[in-house]
């Protein structure tokens, strides 16, 4: 039987032994009562953060911690363990564990096993199987011994425990990692409330993406309190009973990430609750806006191990961002101590649950201060739970909870000795409770020698002196000692020694390899002088070495600094007015806080930055009415015909460097579009590209909300045969729109105690005017039909977009009252767009509708200006109408025209200075401003890249001397985070990823 | 499926009907002299104030001032005018595909992985309604290539003024293609680099072999795959490679080399990174898609535009193509992505070479066409403005093999329809 096995067992027996006082198990054996009574003497006990007692003492019984300090009386029924030189800490806690909780079962994607609409858990329960408020963690929890010895190893004593799964989580339970029974280890049944945006296993289709889980939990806020009013038609709904009962309870929130940590806190907001947030490690990159929320947070310590970037083919692909991250990540809980943001920490991340004590050194080295380090895994999670009177500190009457440790827990080598859970003792290591380092006499034979025991008290070295050194070895096995020794100079002097070590005397038998037996002893005569091992340890110790910067956004095209606003004088360019003035040739335009101050010629002001326009071009800033880019997660919430509840603007990802990419195209404003994969799909969301800013700073303030609607083969599922989502047929889209209108104004009729249905209210919205439509359409079939659903329940529809057959029908959309918003020149790829011609935009504009070109494409956005261009070459357009088409007209379809979209006074200065006449292949951006902030300058941007090539080459090195060094590595991982969205299904190859994915998948189909 | 294709019947016998007038003009019978035009000869040189000549479907003089032409010659005053080679397409899968969405319209993908023997030209459609809004742009001529498996199949180059493919045809046969496997490795994926260099190690053998069978005195039994092949062993034929990343265009120039095969590398996103490396090798490339997003998110912004000047500047011999996904429609757009590059490099006399003469080069046909060369095939291109610049580019004639093709494409027709309808002039 090994060891473990041994300790194991004891440990169940102490526990058996430990049963006392009344209960309701029965008893197979005789009554075995227990006191439990243990001291601890002459130790270093640090009672929290803040108190360090030298020399103390604790007394522990029946589970509790019964007196603690110096000088105390030892009971005289105690058992006495004598911890000096030892350290003694409240265990820690780990309030995000899954510990003792199975996992549910997932049976495969939606993908394979077509349409669910609705749950399929059985009972009383609500509509969606993502929603699992009545799901109790206390009910499923069962002790699991090997998964508690590997917490209790890393120091932890007790954990919040939840099933990690679907969105509404249910409650959490708070246990010890004790191995008694579940009765006994649970300190609170239920003691939080836990959600996340992953609908885990859930098998029904809806959500399909970030946004639709975060409708999903808005409108579950709403039905909860709906639900309190015991509405009659509802019934019994046990999950937002469990939610409803829940609310008192801390709740939780698994962001994982520095902006869904904001979009969960931002959920939380609206309703009211404060969510303490497990965060993802990057949080230190968006510390002001993190510190913002107030929330709490649960920090993992997952630090990305280094990649093996030998090979400059495979290193070429991973991110300036990832390998920034790489370095600055332990620094992620420092910097929450610094911004004094309250934080717990968890293990749960981590690969290797043995990274969690080096990587919290990491942190500590980083510049997290230890006392941080140890409210956040004792102090911090138990108040969190509100379990602080309980655990969390080592004080009088509470639970007996603690670490002896061989030196300041957080030290390096420092050992964990044992782990005490609820007053039984869990060894964790023995190797080394006994430091034997020290100069002993061994008496064999008559002989005496000199042997020196040093080095790591877990497993010391030996050195046998006599005449002359012997070479030996040391094994030692809990209080059993072999030697064995051999003479370097006399070969056959071999000898085996095997005994019992005691505290300072070793004694036992030995046999020399002539076959002769004898007795040995050996007396500690003196304690090692302090030499050069110590010297060797903090060799070992290497610090923390962090060179990068907090860049905004963080990675390759970020600022220290995010521009600012400046005076600007642009002094003798051709000015594109899009207004009475048309195109203004050797004209001075002044910028001033933001705005557009004059007009004019040989303008002048003091203090402005002047910038030569001479042979340059200015236009308003190009605004892209259909665009997918910086969004996190899916843009189609795809599961239902009608989805207006999800919105693009809970989704906003402002790191996606196609922001940059479009600022040095001229865009300045882009519209965020939900997909066009059914009828109704999701709101949207204007952004001007203030890069650098956060999700909430970029968006267009004040603007009228606007909603995407689709028609055609993409809601019909054209492209998926096997897809049985109504509707198959344009007849039925134009009944899915027409009931929902109906519906919207039904509720409309509905009391005030009527549920509120957020997709109701965004389609009520559109019947009050109050948000508008742009909608994916191809076919004047179903932009007619469009137009009179639209004239049935009296709104217009504010903008067609794609629209490729509206030039058949301009004559009926400018009746309607609607904008186009329209590809130049696409054509061919599908059924419904073989009519399409590229001079659509000039016929509808001939017939009097207001037209735009988008993109829909994050290549083709940063050349709108060109897509303009061809209205000139394949219908003769005016050049001011098609420059107008990527700037004045996206604007005033997106009722923004007041504020942007043109040069004039008291405008915004979303400007662009072209290098060339705008509508030319010739012509770049030289400068692009929004709010009269230069976020784009193509000098500026040289520098940045230098700096790209600069910090990359730092960090590759600094990579490839980690590997040198024999820290572990992963492979390469190549960063494709970006995605360019256009038509669904279409894969164009103007893309890496896209362009790799199509030579593979030609293969794949071929192969079938 | 079926309901596809009731649908698809619907449309094609619709929109053949707007466009049954077009048709391929006869072989030139009166000889034509172009004068007072500004002659961009696709060799980097200029002539203004030009003219040229052309009898019998090949160009007979080019030159500057005045030119003697007989009398019974057709006079076109170029006056103000720009004169260009006709554009190539140098990959496409025009005719090919109609539809991209519509799985009947698409004919360049066999089943199977190893297909050199199957034949891009007999699948051609002359009719496709795409052909005649991409030679309105100044495309005469195009690349046309199959795709799918590793070994795709045997490609052709066509002229676009055609009745069938057999007088479609203008160089049979020029290339084989090699889909390279991707050679990237992705987290959580497979080792994609073991497996793919495996299965080239298989595309390896299967050229061993075929060089073998090629020594056999008299075949006892014929291999239709490996007769396929013969031309690239005696470098009548070229090996293009489709591939982007470094490594895999490496694996590429080795492959090559055992055989002594002629190769292009078609795509090479990443061929900037090593110039040098496919100049020492004679490697051409055909470049995918100035218009492309960079590569990696930490790339220069605008790379893809800029690789043609470094490839340029290397003295790479290199052309462009839109060769994936819409590269059949969007061909149009091919000179504007040459001006793209002439923005950020290239001089445009050098942005133009690389869509006529590099193009001709590399796909074995610049005997015959890709500069305005005296003993060339008459295909021209006259407009108002700069070809690639979308801004100025207005085509108002264009010649094949001394043809004058109509011009007029299925879009233009619909645009007439409509601005009847709308009483616009």
């Amino acid at each position: 039987m090994n060891r473990l096995a041994i300790i194991l067992v004891s440990a169940i027996l102490t526990i058996s032994f430990q049963l006392a006082g009344q209960e309701t198990f029965p008893l197979n054996d005789v009554a075995n009562p227990r006191e439990g009574c243990t001291a601890f003497i002459h130790a270093t006990i640090i009672k929290d953060s803040k108190t360090t007692l030298q020399d103390a003492s604790m007394i522990i019984r029946h589970g509790k911690i019964e007196n603690i300090g110096s000088a105390l009386p030892i009971p005289k029924d105690a058992v006495v363990i004598d911890c000096k030189g030892k350290y003694i800490y409240p265990s820690f806690i780990d309030i995000y564990s899954d510990y003792g909780v199975s996992a549910n079962k997932t049976e495969g994607s939606s993908g394979d096993r077509g349409r669910q609409m609705t749950s399929s858990t059985k009972g009383a329960f609500g509509w969606n199987q993502a929603i699992r408020s009545e799901n109790v963690s206390s009910d499923l929890f069962k002790v699991n011994p090997s998964k508690a010895k590997d917490l209790r190893a890393i120091g932890i004593g007790a954990v919040l425990s939840h099933q990690m799964d679907g969105i509404s989580r249910g409650t959490g339970t708070f246990v010890t990692l004790g191995l008694e029974k579940e009765n006994k280890v649970m300190l609170k049944e239920k003691a939080s409330a836990n959600f996340s945006f992953d609908k885990g296993s859930s098998t029904q289709d809806y959500p399909t993406s970030l946004m639709g889980a975060i409708a999903l939990l808005r409108q579950n806020f709403l039905d909860a309190q709906w639900y309190q009013t015991k509405p009659a038609e509802e019934g019994i709904n046990l999950s937002l009973q469990a939610f409803l009962d829940n609310r008192a309870l801390p709740q939780i929130f698994e962001g994982n990430d520095k902006w869904n940590d904001l979009r969960a806190d931002k959920v939380g907001d609206e309703f009211g609750v404060q969510f303490i947030v497990k965060g993802g490690g990057n949080e230190y990159q968006r510390i002001a806006e993190i510190k913002a929320t107030n929330a709490p947070f649960i920090l993992p310590l997952n630090f990305p191990l280094a990649m093996d970037v030998d090979d400059p083919i495979d290193s070429r692909f991973v991110s300036l961002a990832d390998l920034k991250h790489w370095e600055m990540a332990p620094l992620n809980p420092a910097a929450f101590e610094k911004a004094t943001i309250p934080f717990a920490l968890t293990s749960t991340g981590l690969k290797e649950l043995s990274s969690f004590i080096p990587n919290l050194r990491k942190a500590i080295k980083a510049g997290l201060s230890e006392q941080a380090a140890l409210d956040a895994l004792t102090k911090t999670p138990a108040n969190l739970l509100k379990m602080y009177d309980q655990v969390g500190s080592l004080e009088k009457g509470k639970l007996a909870n603690f670490l002896i440790t061989s030196a300041p827990v957080f030290a390096e080598k420092t050992v964990i000795f044992q782990n005490w859970v609820q007053g039984n003792r869990y060894v964790v290591k023995d190797e080394g409770w006994k430091d034997r380092n020290g100069i002993y006499t061994l008496t064999l034979n008559n002989e005496t020698y000199r042997m020196e025991l040093k080095g790591d008290a877990a497993k010391p070295k030996i050195l046998l002196i006599a005449k002359d050194t012997l070479k030996s070895e040391l094994e030692m096995n809990d209080r059993l000692v072999r030697l064995s020794l051999s003479a370097k100079k006399d070969s056959l002097f071999k000898v085996k020694l095997s005994g019992v070590m005691s505290e300072e005397r070793w004694n036992g038998t030995a046999l020399f390899s002539t076959g002769k037996s004898a007795i040995w002893v050996a007396t500690k005569s003196s304690e090692l002088s302090l030499d050069a091992d110590t010297a060797k340890t903090k060799k070992a110790d290497s610090p923390f070495k962090n060179e990068g910067v907090v860049t905004f956004p963080f990675g390759g095209y970020g600022s220290q600094e995010i521009p600012s606003q400046e005076t600007i004088l642009i002094k003798n360019a051709t000015v594109w007015t899009n207004e009475k003035g048309g195109k203004l040739e050797g004209t001075d335009v002044l910028i001033r806080k933001g705005k557009i101050a004059a007009i004019g010629k040989n303008l002048s002001e003091g203090k402005a930055r002047i910038i030569d326009g001479t042979g340059k071009h200015l236009s308003a800033g190009i605004i892209d009415e259909h665009s997918h880019i910086a969004v996190s997660g899916e843009v189609n919430e795809c599961s239902q015909s009608v989805t207006a509840e999800s919105r693009i603007t809970d989704v906003i990802n402002p790191d996606d460097v196609n922001i940059y990419r479009q600022l040095s195209g001229g865009v300045t404003g882009s519209h965020i579009l939900h997909g066009s994969c059914n009828t109704i799909g999701g709101q949207t969301q204007l952004l001007k590209l203030r890069w650098g800013a956060n999700a909430e700073q970029m968006k267009f303030s004040n603007w009228d909300p606007f909603i995407k609607f689709a028609l055609g083969e993409n809601v019909k599922r054209s492209y998926y045969p096997s897809s049985t989502r109504f509707p198959d047929t344009r007849m039925g889209v134009e009944e899915v729109l027409a009931d929902a209108f109906t519906r919207a104004r039904e509720y409309q009729k509905l009391g005030p105690t009527k549920r509120k249905d957020l997709e109701l209210e965004a389609l009520s919205e559109i019947l009050n005017k109050k948000r508008f439509i742009t909608c994916h359409s191809y076919v004047q079939s179903e932009i007619n039909s469009l137009i009179k659903i639209a004239d049935r329940f009296n709104f217009t529809v504010n903008t067609f977009t794609h629209i490729l057959e509206g030039y058949k029908v301009a004559d009926k959309m400018n009746a309607h009252g609607s904008n186009a918003s329209t590809f130049s020149d696409w054509w061919n790829y599908k059924m419904e767009v073989v009519d399409a011609i590229p001079q659509n935009a000039f016929l509808m504009q001939k017939n009097g509708v207001n037209v735009a070109l988008n993109s829909d494409d994050a290549e083709m956005a940063r050349r709108l200006n060109q897509e303009a261009a061809k209205s000139v070459k394949y219908a003769n357009m005016d050049e001011q109408e098609a420059l107008k088409m990527v700037t004045l007209n996206p604007a005033k379809m997106l009722h923004v025209a007041d504020r942007t979209g043109s040069i004039k006074v008291g405008k915004d200065a979303d400007l662009v200075l072209w290098s060339d006449h705008p509508l030319s292949i010739y012509a770049k951006s030289e400068l692009t401003m929004v709010d009269g902030v230069i976020y784009f300058d193509r000098e500026r941007d040289k520098k940045l890249r230098e700096q790209i090539l600069t910090e990359r080459t730092r960090l590759l090195q600094k990579m490839i001397s980690a590997k040198k060094d024999g820290e572990k590595t992963v492979p390469a991982a190549p960063s494709f985070a970006v995605r360019n969205y256009c038509e669904e299904g279409c894969h164009d190859g103007t893309s890496l990823l896209d362009r790799l994915e199509n030579r593979e998948s030609s293969r794949s189909s071929t192969q079938e | 499926m079926r309901k596809i294709f009731f649908i698809l019947l619907i449309v094609i016998s619709f929109v053949a009907k707007a466009q049954e007038t077009m048709h391929p003009m006869a072989a030139q019978s009166t000889p034509v002299l172009i004068k007072n035009g500004t002659m961009h000869l696709g060799n980097g040189l200029i002539i203004e104030d030009g003219y040229l000549f052309f009898d019998k479907g090949k160009i007979v003089s080019v030159g500057s001032g005045a030119y003697d032409a007989p009398a019974n010659a057709q006079v076109i005053n170029a006056q103000g005018k720009q004169l260009y080679p006709g554009l190539i397409a140098a990959s496409t899968n025009l005719g090919l595909i109609e539809v991209s969405a519509v799985r009947a319209t698409a004919d360049f993908a066999e089943l199977g992985t190893m297909n050199p023997n199957i034949h891009s030209l007999v699948a051609y459609n002359t009719d496709s309604k795409v052909i005649n809004t991409v030679r309105s742009n100044g495309i005469l001529l195009a690349h046309i290539v199959p795709s799918g498996g590793y070994l795709s199949g045997t490609s052709s180059v066509v002229q676009l003024d055609a009745w069938n493919w057999e007088d479609a045809a203008y160089k049979m046969d020029n290339g084989i293609h090699l889909n390279l496997p991707v050679l990237l490795n992705r987290p959580g994926g497979t080792d994609q680099v073991k497996s793919g260099l495996e299965t080239i190690e298989e595309i390896r053998n299967f050229f061993r072999e075929a060089k073998a069978y090629n020594m056999e005195p008299v075949h006892t039994k014929t291999n239709l795959k490996f007769e396929s092949v013969k031309g690239l062993f005696n470098s009548s034929q070229s090996l293009f490679v489709h591939c982007d990343l470094v490594r895999e265009m490496m694996v590429a120039i080795d492959f090559a080399r055992e055989f002594g095969f002629k190769l292009v590398v078609v795509g090479g996103s990443d061929s900037y990174l090593i110039p040098e490396v496919l100049k020492e090798n004679k490697v051409a490339v055909i470049l995918a898609q100035p218009h492309s997003l960079p590569s990696a998110e930490d790339d220069d912004i605008d790379q893809p535009y800029k690789t043609g000047a470094v490839l340029q500047k290397a003295g790479v011999l290199f052309t462009i193509c839109l060769d994936q996904g819409f590269g059949y429609w969007r061909q149009r757009d091919l000179p504007f992505q040459a001006g793209t590059m002439a923005a950020y490099g290239l001089t445009k006399e050098e942005a133009l070479s690389a869509l006529t003469l590099n193009a001709a080069k590399i796909l074995g046909i610049d005997q015959i066409t890709g500069t305005l060369v005296a003993g060339k095939d008459a295909n021209i291109v006259i407009s108002e403005g700069d070809l690639l610049d979308m801004k100025t580019s207005k085509v108002t004639k264009a010649f094949i093999q001394g043809r004058e093709i109509n011009l007029d494409n299925k879009q233009s027709q619909l645009f007439e329809k409509y601005k009847a309808k709308y009483s616009i002039k």
